[in-house]
């Protein structure tokens, strides 16, 4: 079958179709700001040059301005995001308190299905170990990977390798893993790790059947996506230390151990407090790792992946909202605690 | 999005950014008949006439080589009657179909493999009864026992299409010849080769349920079956509606059965290491150490003759071939379990409904099975026009009218069970997790 | 791959360094030490990545019997798998570069339309005094936690159905056929990317010099010179690296992608393609192996071009000094 280009050339038309909606919407949105202010301000211009004619107290300057602007600027996001997250947020709520067929109100029904069910207090406690352990130690690893390739003359090799999983897709690193963990019961280990265990004179596990190891091993998976997220985002935020901070530590003959707590650290705290937010809630909505390297099975799943089996494949819409609007709960500590952040920071 | 609107606008924008852009971007009109439409081949084609250039969109799991051969299947009817089909098929369809149903945007046609599932669209209300047409077609040319699983209070809303049989062992003709043994006709018979092979220190078993997301379904065809052996179609319906608990002492009894097999070390898991790996092993390639000489007997539906690597003979007297999962108890006769798609409409337009009345047709049956891998329980398929032995036998088998059919249970459970706990629960069984604690906690699962 | 940047030029000047003999020992073995951690994390980070290709380079057989390693002892090499994915047999699939041009397709528009929107919001969010702004910031990070898959069907039936209030189409269904379709995933990757966009951005944004603005203010430029002339130059960086977030995101997804363009080789990306490589019945899963490669390249390609706006700083600090 030769490729024929000329069918792919509708594909480009929308693509450009795309663009220039891209270059309308936002073009046109710059313009209308910089016209609709500039013709309030002709208008203030000449009311101020008719009030002082006739002597009449000068106008005040109109106070809304600032919202207005806000309005306009904050219109698309806010568009957008009430049809696309909002109402499902909403809708979801209320679907967890309705039966599978979303028929019937059932009340909290689904949510004491979900502290009863004893598989599903297991699919919480799991998620709870992958929200503690996956932020922790995937930062803990960007930073350290972060301090000892700073300024090393293989840095740039060095962080992409690190880098490289973030460019692989959840279910692809997911496989990639599976063949790390892979176990043959006779003939040749075809699994790195069962292999390295043979070699060291172990015996063979099947790593992913034996609980709760196995949850620690998808973590795993996890980590090193995310490490390398943690590793840049942190790695910038070290390379922005003012240099004469660092200097005049180094002339009063700090030791590296103290410079990096008593400098590196508070300075790089912002960035910290990024990277550890965005790695909870990504670690909470994680789904693909756990649905590829064992759908669950062997007391491995988690809040999303059931979320999705009860809501898609079971037809129960009613429990997979509710587990959905425990996610949702889930996230406020973390919101509460960026909200006191953000009145520091106001403060300060 | 009014930019769409004025395509000739951008076709000038186009030229100005140099991207060359001919007549072809154009459409060609609505005439998609081609020029021997009214020749002698389209003479069967005739009473589908009428619908010249409409469009009709199915949605189903097959994908990939299989879905080549849909399309070829139905090339001779789209060509004749100037019906197009637009075919899309996608691993993940359970779980998008009702993504998409619920969206507003369901297909014309779906192929539903689980009765379950047709059952969920028809109680709310997505699926359009059949045509008269359509109607007519299906119960001249479909067995009962199968428009009974397209049956949702009493509307048929599934037309049969395509079928497997599950009841079948896999083995190796030429092991057997060359070490003596013979295909058992008895589970007795079955056992006994078991322990003979099992002394000569071939484990003579393999299995795995390992299927992505669908991980454990072999372990529920092993379940049914022994239970429809064992107790027989009676209380096989009656467990799988749920008239009896899940874990009825028969069924306790059916699945300790199997787990004389599938979870004795000394016969599991040829190829693979021991029981527990059966759960990690790909379904795929659980049954290739048959070939290997490294298991003797693997029980899979027919279409496992797919996964055998290119150049594997698979015949009666060939690298590998199958022999029927035999009788356990002869009073309950010669049951046989399997399964199978259902065409079922989102739509009922009348080019839609003349597709699914095709889909049911005489054409159309023997038109697929002529592409090889393929059978159906529709008594218009010609058998003649069916080439692999594998397939040959499975049609003899689904159109044996004493025989008894019985349809894979885990389809006809609500999903939450026949898709979750059923699977899960077997997934667990297998790696060590007594049999009563696991069909209890099925039972509790099944509201 | 440069990343020396003007900007930590001063910081990379040494000092004469420890005076004493046993300070440049410990500082040498520090270094030493240093180096030597990183290479054996580097080395255990990229052996299963590498273990993957020394597979995709393998025969079927091979890579379901032994281990990739073996490969080192009795090498075996073909290109079998990559021809597979690229030039696959399957005709009703269509050929890999449809799918390739379908994600260029889906990916482009679905960056861009995020990163504008969200830098105006965000801008919006940390310099504009308007009421509730604190509660509309917090609101919008909240939001990130909404899982897509539960959107999934409601932002369907918006394009499907329409909008309609008391009898009122606000909107009609978007009825889209074919290529068209791509315009949905546009619309449903920005809807989902505005959250973390925003929230990434406000936090480099507000933490702009204050006096930099106040400077264009009594300069008499209002909100949207400052945005344009001040505050896109300075947020380029951070935006290339949420670019590249966003990129890597959209390329790897398969669900949003599957739902709102559908599978077909009109519109489904290259995820979906591959996904099915792994043939019917997942019993191909060499294939994989290649597929996984083939589809790392773009990602990395951009991420290598762009690797030297991290470096610059994701986050605001680096502007302030």
């Amino acid at each position: 079958m030769e490729f024929d280009f000329a069918e792919e050339q509708p594909k480009f038309l929308m693509l450009m179709y795309g663009l220039i909606a891209f270059v309308a919407v936002v073009g046109g949105l710059l313009l209308l700001l910089d016209v609709v202010p500039a013709w309030f301000a002709r208008r203030r211009e000449t009311q101020l040059v008719a009030a002082s004619a006739s002597g009449a107290p000068l106008p005040r300057r109109p106070k809304q301005r600032e919202g207005l602007f806000a309005l306009f600027f904050m219109l698309p996001t806010v568009l957008l995001l009430t049809i696309g997250l909002v109402v499902p947020a909403i809708r979801t709520t209320l679907l967890s308190l309705m039966d599978k067929d979303s028929n019937e109100w059932v009340g909290l029904a689904n949510y004491s299905w979900m502290f009863s069910d004893s598989s599903i207090i297991r699919v919480l406690t799991n998620s709870l170990i992958w929200v503690i352990l996956v932020p922790l130690v995937a930062t803990g690893f960007g930073l350290i990977y972060a301090v000892l390739v700073d300024k090393a003359r293989f840095e740039a090799v060095a962080k992409s390798l690190i880098f490289l999983p973030m460019a692989i897709s959840f279910v692809g690193a997911s496989i990639i893993w599976k063949f790390v963990y892979a176990y043959r019961g006779d003939g040749d280990q075809i699994g790195l790790l069962n292999h390295i265990v043979v070699s060291l004179g172990g015996e063979p596990k099947q790593w992913l059947l034996e609980s709760p190891l196995n949850t620690l091993l998808l973590i795993v998976i996890m980590i090193w996506i995310q490490a390398g997220f943690a590793m840049v985002v942190l790695s910038a935020a070290i390379k922005a230390i003012p240099g004469d901070i660092v200097e005049a530590a180094r002339l009063d003959g700090v030791s590296p151990w103290q410079m990096f707590w008593q400098i590196t650290m508070p300075t790089i705290r912002p960035a910290l407090i990024v990277v550890v937010v965005t790695l909870s809630i990504a670690t909470l909505k994680v789904f693909d790792i756990v649905r590829t390297a064992t759908n669950g099975n062997y007391d491995t799943s988690v809040i999303a992946n059931e979320m999705y089996n009860q809501a898609f494949r079971y037809g129960e819409n009613g429990q997979g909202s509710a587990l959905a609007v425990f996610l949702f709960i889930l996230v406020i500590p973390i919101v509460i605690y960026q909200i006191r952040n953000l009145r520091q920071q106001r403060e300060g | 999005m009014a930019v769409f609107t004025r395509p000739r606008q951008a076709f000038a924008i186009a030229g100005v950014l140099g991207l060359a852009l001919s007549a072809t971007a154009c459409g060609t009109g609505d005439d998609k008949k081609s020029d021997n439409a009214g020749s002698a081949e389209c003479a069967a084609y005739e009473k589908y006439d009428g619908h010249d250039g409409k469009k009709v969109s199915i949605y189903a799991s097959i994908r990939d080589a299989e879905a080549d051969l849909l399309e070829r299947s139905w090339s001779q009817f789209t060509d004749c009657t100037g019906i197009e089909i637009d075919y899309e098929g996608n691993a993940e369809f359970e779980a998008q179909l009702p993504v998409r149903v619920d969206g507003g945007n369901a297909p014309d046609l779906a192929f539903v493999p689980q009765p379950g599932l047709v059952k969920r669209f028809a109680d709310a209300g997505k699926l359009k009864s059949l045509g008269a047409d359509t109607k007519t077609m299906a119960e001249q040319n479909l067995p009962a026992d199968w428009l009974k699983y397209g049956t949702v209070n009493g509307t048929l809303y599934g037309v049969p299409l395509g079928a497997n049989v599950k009841s079948f062992v896999w083995y190796s003709p030429k092991l057997f010849k060359e070490k003596g043994w013979t295909v058992p006709t008895s589970w007795d018979d079955m056992i006994k080769l078991s322990d003979t092979i099992a002394a000569t220190g071939v484990k003579p078993w393999c299995a795995g349920i390992e299927s992505g997301d669908a991980t454990g379904w072999p372990a529920t065809d092993w379940i049914e079956d022994v239970v429809l052996r064992t107790q027989g179609p009676e209380v096989y319906d009656q467990w799988t509606t749920h008239a009896i608990p899940f874990n009825d002492p028969r069924i306790v009894d059916a699945v300790n059965r199997a787990g004389t097999i599938l979870k004795n070390e000394k016969y599991m898991n040829g190829g693979f290491g021991g029981v527990k790996s059966i759960g990690t092993t790909a379904f795929g390639e659980a049954g290739l150490p048959v070939t290997t000489g490294r298991c003797a007997m693997h029980r899979q539906a027919s279409f496992y003759a797919n996964q055998f690597p290119e150049g594997t003979k698979v015949a009666e007297d060939g690298d590998a071939f199958a022999f029927y999962f035999p009788a356990i108890d002869a009073a309950k006769g010669k049951p046989v379990l399997g399964a199978g798609e259902f065409v079922v409409a989102y739509a009922d337009r009348p080019e839609v409904q003349a597709v699914q009345t095709y889909l049911a047709s005489s054409e159309y049956v023997n038109s697929r099975a002529k592409l090889g891998n393929w059978v159906t329980a529709n008594n218009k398929l010609d058998i003649a026009n069916v080439a692999s032995p594998i397939d040959k036998l499975s049609v003899q088998i689904l159109q044996d009218k004493t025989g008894t059919f019985r349809f894979d249970g885990s389809d006809l459970m609500p999903a939450a069970v026949g898709a979750g706990t059923f699977w899960k629960g077997m997934v667990e069984w297998i790696n060590g997790k007594d049999t009563a604690s696991v069909l209890q906690g099925i039972e509790s699962s099944w509201k | 791959m440069t990343t020396a940047t003007p900007t930590i030029a001063v910081g990379t000047q040494q000092t004469d360094g420890p005076k004493t003999t046993a300070g440049r020992v410990r500082k040498r073995l520090n270094s030493r030490t240093a180096t030597l951690i990183s290479i054996v994390i580097a080395v255990v980070w990229t052996i299963p990545t590498f273990g993957l290709f020394i597979s995709s380079l393998r025969p079927e057989d091979e890579i379901k019997t032994t281990g990739w390693w073996t490969a080192f002892t009795n090498p075996q090499f073909t290109l079998e798998n990559y021809q597979q994915v690229l030039f696959g047999r399957s005709s009703s699939s269509g050929q890999l570069a449809s799918y390739f041009i379908n994600s260029l397709a889906i990916t482009i528009p679905s960056v861009l339309f995020p990163l504008a929107f969200a830098s105006l919001a965000a801008y919006a969010l940390a310099w504009i005094n308007f009421r509730g702004r604190d509660w509309a910031y917090i609101a919008i990070f909240a939001l990130q936690i909404v899982p897509l898959q539960m959107a999934l069907v409601p932002l369907l039936k918006f394009f499907s159905t329409g909008v309609t209030v008391a009898g009122i189409t606000l909107m009609p269904a978007w009825d889209l056929v074919d290529e068209q379709k791509f315009a949905q995933v546009w619309f449903a990757h920005t809807c989902f990317a505005l959250p973390f966009a925003v929230y990434l951005l406000h936090n480099f944004i507000s933490q702009l010099p204050g006096d930099l603005m106040e400077a264009a203010r009594v300069d008499g430029a209002g909100h949207p010179k400052i945005f344009r002339t001040i505050v896109l130059p300075l947020i380029t960086p951070a935006l290339a690296a949420i670019g590249i977030f966003q990129f890597l995101w959209v390329w790897n997804d398969l669900l949003v992608a599957l739902i709102f363009a559908g599978g077909g080789d009109e519109t489904a990306p290259l995820t979906v393609r591959l996904a099915e490589m792994a043939g019917t019945r997942g019993n191909e899963w060499q294939r994989l192996t290649a597929g996984a490669f083939v589809s790392i390249v773009v990602p990395l390609i951009v991420f290598l071009s762009l690797q030297r706006y991290f470096v610059r700083g994701l986050l605001a600090g680096s502007v302030k000094g």
